[in-house]
């Protein structure tokens, strides 16, 4: 359950990354695939060096659907459910490995905001995130 | 057992020497901000109903720098750190006995607060050594569960 104080705090911390959401979005996949390289299995079709065009383009997109939910949140899975379907239907990606995204994010925003990444924005992120990783995981069965 | 580049070994050493000694305690009060089920195990530290009482809470920093000492006995001893945790991980099982998946969410709160700590020297190759480093810590604490 997220307070409306977090609820607020979401908005306003990712509407903070969006001018810089290539960079926010690419550094967590980044940080993703150094990190737990069995993830890279599932973008063997793409280049995913460090601030290739894909890559910046695909953290732009996350970060973007960051912003999104985190904005209609009460509607998360209407909101999501064109990403949901994606994942579910085209991409069938593991849904484990939303968690493994959803840390390296807390990382690079940990990194972004420093000691404005408190223990609240932390665990209002962590809620957040892994409410977002279970509606996208919804339609897979 | 996790084998070790020499570059992977600095970078182990060169984190644990950036870090101060109240970052324990900093993770140990996310871990049960962020995972408020873990508090489960600390029923005997008073007062953790909000996360300003968890931050000013005594026996939350105290078990933070206790958690904190354990590691530099891993980060020592990066070749046997199974051997190093066999005590500790027959404690945490036979006698506290902790689910051994939240080490995992401790360890995870500690890269997040390093991470607010060293900013962008926190590079995705230091992450991932010392995510590495960790792993092998926590999966040694699960060692001698039975």
């Amino acid at each position: 359950m997220l307070s409306s104080y977090e609820k607020e705090l979401l908005v306003t911390i990712w509407e903070r990354m969006l001018p810089i959401a290539e960079d926010i979005g690419s550094d967590a996949l980044l940080r993703m695939f150094t990190t737990f390289p069995k993830t890279k299995t599932y973008f063997a079709h793409l280049d995913i060096s460090p601030r290739s065009a894909h890559l910046l383009s695909h953290g732009k997109k996350i970060v973007e659907a960051l912003l999104e939910g985190a904005q209609n949140i009460t509607t998360l899975t209407t909101t999501l459910a064109p990403l949901s379907r994606f994942h579910a239907y085209q991409l069938r990606i593991h849904p484990t490995n939303f968690k493994l995204l959803s840390h390296c994010i807390l990382v690079t925003l940990a990194i972004n905001m420093k000691d404005e990444f408190d223990p609240i924005a932390h665990a209002a992120m962590d809620k957040y995130l892994s409410a977002f990783a279970a509606v996208l995981a919804e339609k897979y069965r | 057992m996790a084998d070790w580049t020499d570059a992977q070994r600095k970078t182990v050493a060169s984190v644990w020497g950036q870090l101060d000694a109240e970052i324990g305690a900093h993770a140990l009060a996310r871990v049960l901000i962020v995972y408020p089920w873990t508090q489960r195990y600390f029923g005997s530290f008073g007062d953790l109903s909000t996360a300003a009482a968890i931050l000013g809470n005594g026996k939350v920093a105290a078990h933070g720098k206790v958690v904190l000492q354990a590691l530099e006995k891993g980060v020592k001893n990066v070749d046997a750190i199974k051997s190093t945790y066999t005590d500790l991980s027959r404690l945490h099982c036979l006698t506290l006995k902790v689910d051994p998946d939240n080490f995992r969410l401790l360890a995870d709160c500690l890269t997040i607060v390093i991470a607010t700590k060293l900013g962008a020297a926190f590079n995705p190759q230091v992450q991932a050594t010392w995510q590495k480093f960790l792993s092998a810590c926590v999966i040694a604490l699960g060692s001698q569960y039975v």
